[in-house]
């Protein structure tokens, strides 16, 4: 069956497009941006803030982020009355905004700012008046909410109840006094926020933001007493060099690690060698819960987002999820045993910082379970935006720095951990290493192409020798949540299933650079970005976590073999179910 | 479950029941009793509830009884005047509850009136005696 | 089967609760009981009669007499003059007010009455609500065996369009449109909802009607059901509208009993069925879309139309809402014709329109009344004109997000469109009545106060514009007005109506329009002279006392400031540092002598 089209004009232009599409992205057709601020495609699209109006001859004007385009319609999109009426909506918008726009993180990559620049706002305090007060809410280690500078687009609401599915946010109070918050005025900490961090990554303004360790890293740094390492996730390459102003999907790995050694970082790390290991232990455990009896599916652990709402919204399936830390937990409880016997430092005197593309990462780095050797595996986890901040406050030339390697021992990767970042990879990483582990025989082709792109829930099956192996993939908690539903009542059955908490993976987590909506709508960043480490695996000399030379090394060094005594006790850990409110909240 | 027909049945009973509240009373017959001190004290009560019992059990929707005060006539009480549309008002006098059912089922139901019991008769009987 | 020979009903309606009609039912009882009349006279207890201001309201039948003020110690002289002896009692005879003072005997003699035609509230104060067979004595279901037996649902939708029903509930949309609408839309599940979150302030039609008639809007729910291919309904109403939602209850168990709810109506083989939710007090719930997500649970916020309810509506079905007035005439209609319909009212404006008319007037109450009917005939002879001889300066219809019509445009027949063209709406029908001493800047600030207060807050220019409009008005009513407010004001209001994203916001600025159009004078007046024209804003007014002064002490005695000074019979005197303009003297002075400036 055709598509039905839709003829319009647009300032007199005429335009052809499917019937519902709305006019907003018929004007994008033909060239005309029409300024936005609540609109997040797919996420938000509730004709809130109306900045988005149109004049198509109705009694009054329009959102065209909802207004779906009819036959023969007549848009203006420029008339006095609709540029007045945009920038008068701007101008009370900044009459109840916290105009601290020099010292705010979001400054210069700020929506509003770019609109009220765009639509030539002459003063921002036209109509200035009352302005509401709240208490900035840092009581989470992940997330800090700054009502202050709170717009109202909801795009955070829209981000953390519906992509999600975990909506502990939603707008309280109303009128002028309408605030997003938490249920009874909870702070996050005492909500059932697994800290993914969408909402910051959905933000416009700096209402939203990481909470910081960059000033704690600067003070690490500053102590000579102390032997700091760092280490970076794979998707932190394939973003970071935006911050920089280079393009989306450039993979800055070699200016990456040259801006950390320069930072004054004792060791550079990567954390795709602790991917390639976790390939080793995670595929282990699979083959072992097969071949035993053991529960399943198993279901991957490495995003702590996922893990902190498996804990809290589906405790039932906490035996099915993988007993491996996450990446870097395992390289920092490396970093305080096998590496400090290595350079003969003393544990308590090794720092280990991990720049990751995720919020939630800060709050697994503080679980008091995560202590392989006694000291926290991690110390600090800043966000690829804070190292952004941190590599710029140092006057590192990023652009032109010159592309360096990471450091030995903890600094060798595959194109299989690489692939971490994106959804599936991990999945793809650790098929890779079964096929070859259990049939004994070398995998032909690498690509597993039905585990990757940005789909909320991808199936496969796999013929690994005799076994026909059920795997799923899941992206973003609401998809989770509906895979582990289907799950539940029976429909679906899988040996193995990776689940990511962020929509896209890491390479679109609530640590990465912010992408406006206005650029989101132009390229989807969760491709973009994949596309990166999908090149760098094809790029790669070694594609598979088990023929890592350092990890080959680490086996026969240290940790004897894949789930050996020795790597349950320093890469494995358990989990806790978790109240959806945490006692005494209220 | 009611049917339509038993819908309609329920309708007319308690239309009969409450039409007297009906603000459209031009072709209505009015009795209209003497419920004064003198015509309660000579009987009138049992007077007025003949009329309404009457009235209802033939289902006259269109006819209301109401009462008035002494028309200073004490002694011919029970009185009770009747009237139909376009026509004369006729007063009743001496009534009893008998009476009260005829009237209703000559005058009220047919036009008649029964002249036996009016109050010109009753003058002229009186003027002859 | 009894029949009684007199009814006497006393008004259940909430204005008369609240004052007192329950223990007049009470009383009467008693009484009755006291002289053996039980059998001979029945109490019942109706819903409103619409003259609130006259309540509590009795009225005996088969006379129509009809008392006002009643109160408890008045029953026995009813009794025992009244129902016993068939003497009116003429002291609580209900008197009109106004030009024109004369006793009404019944209903139909009194002014208030005389001028009006009631069809949505026909069965107001006429039947009990409470029993379903009254209403079924006035003609009640008739049209919903007539729909289910002898029309098509498309003979039911032709017949609604044909009538020129207007949606009662502030849009004036077409009723037959919209079933229309909602009729076409293809899906397994519809809905009826029924909008009874009445909200206007002042406004109380709907809660009448649900009140004293529950019926009616039961069988029109279920007549519009059968048109548009729905079995199942919502009535949303809200919670602070106790009586209404216990005589719903009632009336839907009633109906449910008698099998004109619920499955196979009247053995026709169409299924309806019935829900009522509450609705927690936000004026923005009555806005279409926000009472749908209110009643799926979710907080109470309006979406941006389309798509429109009629095609993805409650749960995402289509949907047909109208309010509690449009569904009080559906049965009208389908029973009598759409030609009977047509007779009433205007061209583009069929039928008739119930106002709660309020504010500076004689007689507060209901009133239904013709469309095209002159404002004045309501204010003046409906409403018995102004109280204490002042001047009329505007009437305010259409609820917080109407206008301000002056005095010159009393004799605009009141229809949808001819009160748009002059600035104000229809609205739900609120109507409130200012003279001379009302300060249009004042009332204006008002009825924004009002939105300011009850917006969602969802879109940005209600959420703020809104409230900086009210920031304006609250500096210039304090004197603290400056050029360039009237300006910014026209800006912001212009703004908010064109872009907001509901009704609600569209219409916010109304009040500031409208008196920015016919009262322009008097923003120019507090801004630039520091003058309140009608001396009502304290921060622009002084009391004073002029030489009609006797020296009688009154005004010094009741100051609660002490401000006032002088000695006995001599000329007294305020001192405005101290008086905080409480007004206590000038409503004590018996001479004039003191005076607003």
């Amino acid at each position: 069956m055709s598509e039905q089209m839709i003829n319009l004009t647009i300032d007199g232009i005429p335009v052809e497009v499917p019937q519902g599409t709305t006019v907003l992205k018929a004007a994008r057709k033909v060239g005309i941006r029409i300024p936005t601020l609540c609109f997040l495609e797919e996420i938000n699209e509730i004709g809130a803030c109306r900045v988005c109006v149109v004049d198509y001859g109705a009694r009054s004007l329009q959102a065209a982020c909802v207004l779906p385009a009819t036959n023969g319609m007549k848009v203006k999109t420029n008339t006095p009355e609709v540029r007045e009426a945009r920038r008068t909506v701007v101008e009370l918008i900044l009459s109840n905004h916290d105009k601290k726009c020099l010292s705010c993180v979001r400054s210069q990559n700020c929506e509003l700012q770019k609109l009220s620049l765009e639509l030539g706002v002459a003063d921002e305090n036209t109509f200035s008046g009352e302005q509401t007060a709240h208490p900035i809410d840092d009581g989470s280690v992940s997330i800090v909410r700054d009502n202050n500078k709170c717009i109202l687009c909801r795009r955070c609401v829209a981000a953390c109840y519906g992509t999600q599915a975990v909506g502990v946010i939603g707008p309280v109070k109303r009128g002028f006094h309408t605030a997003i918050e938490s249920a009874w005025g909870m702070g996050l900490s005492d909500t059932a926020c697994i800290g993914c961090g969408q909402c910051i990554a959905a933000c416009p303004v700096g209402a939203l933001r990481e909470k910081d360790e960059a000033s704690y890293v600067w003070r690490m740094l500053g102590d000579e007493t102390l032997h700091t390492v760092v280490q970076t996730a794979p998707a932190v390459r394939a973003a970071l060099g935006e911050e920089f102003g280079l393009p989306m999907g450039t993979n800055v790995t070699g200016k990456m690690a040259a801006a950390l050694r320069r930072l004054g970082f004792s060791k550079v790390f990567d954390t795709d060698f602790a991917a390639d290991l976790t390939i080793m232990e995670e595929a282990t455990e699979l083959v072992g819960r097969m071949q035993n009896g053991g529960v399943l599916p198993m279901i991957t652990s490495c995003s702590p987002g996922w893990v902190n709402y498996c804990e809290t919204f589906h405790p039932e399936f906490l035996p099915n999820l993988s007993s491996c830390k996450s990446p870097h937990e395992m390289m920092g409880a490396l970093v305080k045993t096998y590496y400090a016997d290595k350079v003969g430092v003393p544990a308590q005197d090794i720092r280990v910082v991990s720049v990751m593309p995720c919020t939630a990462k800060k709050y697994e780095a503080d679980r008091p379970e995560l202590a392989g050797s006694g000291y926290p595996d991690v110390d600090a986890v800043i966000t690829t935006r804070e190292l952004a901040r941190m590599i710029k406050s140092a006057g590192i030339d990023f652009v032109n720095l010159p592309d360096e390697p990471f450091d030995r021992l903890l600094g060798d990767s595959t194109g299989a951990a690489v692939i971490f970042g994106a959804t599936g990879g991990v999945m793809e990483a650790a098929l890779r290493t079964a096929y070859e582990v259990l049939t004994g025989e070398t995998l032909g082709n690498l690509d597993f192409h039905g585990v990757r792109g940005v789909k909320g829930i991808k199936e496969a099956t796999v013929q690994i020798g005799d076994l026909a192996l059920n795997v799923a993939v899941a992206n973003g908690t609401a998809n989770a949540g509906e895979l582990l539903d289907a799950i539940k009542r029976g429909e679906k059955s899988y040996h193995f299933i990776e689940i990511m908490g962020c929509p896209g993976g890491c390479v679109t987590g609530g640590g990465q650079p912010i992408v406006s909506a206005q650029d989101r709508m132009a390229r989807d960043p969760r491709m973009v970005r994949a596309q990166a480490l999908y090149q760098a695996d094809a790029d790669m000399p070694v594609r598979k976590s088990h023929e890592n030379p350092e990890i080959k090394q680490i086996y026969r060094d240290f940790l004897e073999k894949p789930n050996s005594h020795k790597s349950h006790e320093l890469l494995h850990t358990h989990y806790i179910a978790r109240p959806l409110y945490h006692e005494g909240a209220r | 479950m009611k049917s339509i027909a038993e819908l309609e049945e329920i309708r007319k009973r308690t239309l009969q029941r409450i039409n007297l509240r009906r603000e459209d009373k031009e072709s209505e017959v009015r009795v209209v009793v003497g419920m004064a001190t003198c015509g309660i004290a000579a009987g009138a009560r049992p007077v007025m509830m003949a009329f309404v019992d009457e009235i209802g059990r033939r289902h006259l929707s269109q006819v209301t009884v109401s009462q008035t005060g002494c028309i200073g006539m004490c002694r011919l009480e029970p009185m009770a005047d009747v009237f139909l549309p376009g026509e004369e008002k006729v007063t009743y006098v001496n009534l009893d509850a008998d009476k009260a059912r005829r009237i209703v089922a000559e005058h009220v139901v047919n036009g008649r009136p029964v002249t036996e019991y009016t109050i010109g008769n009753a003058e002229n009987n009186k003027q002859q005696a | 089967m009894e029949i009684f020979r007199s009814h006497v009903l006393v008004c259940g309606g909430t204005g008369c609760t609240s004052s007192g009609s329950v223990k007049l039912v009470d009383r009467l009882n008693d009484q009755l009981g006291e002289l053996g009349l039980d059998k001979e006279v029945k109490v019942i207890k109706t819903g409103c009669f619409g003259l609130c201001e006259a309540g509590p309201v009795v009225i005996v039948y088969p006379e129509g007499t009809f008392y006002s003020h009643v109160q408890t110690e008045d029953v026995d002289e009813i009794v025992s003059e009244h129902l016993l002896k068939g003497r009116v009692v003429r002291r609580l005879v209900y008197q009109d007010k106004g030009d024109h003072p004369s006793v009404g005997k019944s209903l139909s003699d009194i002014e208030f009455y005389k001028h009006q035609t009631r069809v949505a509230l026909r069965n107001c104060g006429v039947i009990d609500p409470e029993n379903i067979d009254e209403y079924i004595a006035f003609d009640g279901y008739r049209a919903l065996t007539k729909a289910l037996t002898e029309m098509t649902p498309q003979d039911v939708i032709d017949e609604v369009s044909r009538s020129g029903l207007r949606g009662r509930g502030g849009g004036g949309f077409p009723t037959g449109t919209k079933w229309k609408f909602a009729a076409a839309s293809k899906d397994d599940k519809k809905y009826v909802v029924c909008n009874a979150d009445e909200g206007d302030p002042g406004a109380f039609m709907d809660r009448s009607v649900l009140e004293g008639d529950p019926h009616a809007i039961l069988e029109a729910m279920a007549i519009c059901g059968y048109a548009i291919g729905a079995d199942e309904g919502y009535i949303y109403v809200r919670a602070e509208y106790p009586i209404a939602v216990k005589r719903l209850n009632l009336a839907i168990e009633q109906a449910h009993e008698y099998g004109l709810l619920g499955q196979n109506i009247l053995g026709t083989g169409f299924n309806f069925d019935l829900h009522i939710r509450l609705g927690a007090g936000a004026f923005v719930c009555g806005e279409e879309t926000a009472l749908m997500a209110s009643i799926e649970g979710h907080r109470g916020e309006p979406r941006p139309r389309p798509p429109f309810p009629a095609v993805k509506g409650l749960f995402g079905k289509p949907t047909n809402i109208n309010n509690v007035e449009t569904y009080a005439n559906v049965a009208q209609i389908i029973l009598r014709g759409a030609d009977w319909f047509r007779t009433m009212g205007t061209e583009r404006s069929a039928g008739t329109k119930v106002f709660a008319l309020g504010g500076k007037i004689n007689n507060t109450g209901l009133v239904e009344v013709p469309m095209g009917t002159p404002l004045r005939t309501v204010i003046y002879d409906i409403g018995g004109g102004i109280p204490h001889g002042r001047r009329f300066k505007a009437v305010q219809t259409g609820g917080p997000s109407g206008g301000c019509i002056p005095a010159r445009l009393l004799d605009v027949p009141i229809e949808y469109d001819s009160l748009i063209e002059i600035g104000s709406m229809m609205g739900s029908g609120g109507m409130i009545v200012m003279d001379e001493d009302n300060c249009m800047v004042d009332i204006a600030r008002f009825f924004l106060d009002f939105t300011v207060d009850e917006s969602c807050g969802k879109c940005t220019p209600c959420r703020i514009g809104t409230r900086r409009m009210l920031e304006i008005l609250n500096r210039i009513v304090e004197g603290k007005g400056e050029e360039g407010d009237i300006e910014k004001l026209e800006r912001l209001a212009t703004t908010i109506a064109k872009t907001s994203l509901c009704g609600l916001g569209q219409t916010a600025p109304n009040p500031v329009l409208s008196t920015l159009r016919y009262f322009r004078d008097e923003y120019e007046a507090h801004i630039r002279d520091k003058r309140c024209p009608a001396h009502h804003c304290r921060s622009l007014m002084q009391y004073q006392i002029i030489d009609k002064c006797r020296g009688c002490t009154a005004c010094a005695r009741v100051c609660p400031v002490h401000a006032v000074s002088g000695e006995v019979r001599k000329p007294h005197a305020i001192d405005q540092d101290k008086c905080i303009k409480c007004g206590a003297c000038y409503d004590a002075c018996r001479f004039d002598a003191i005076i607003k400036a």
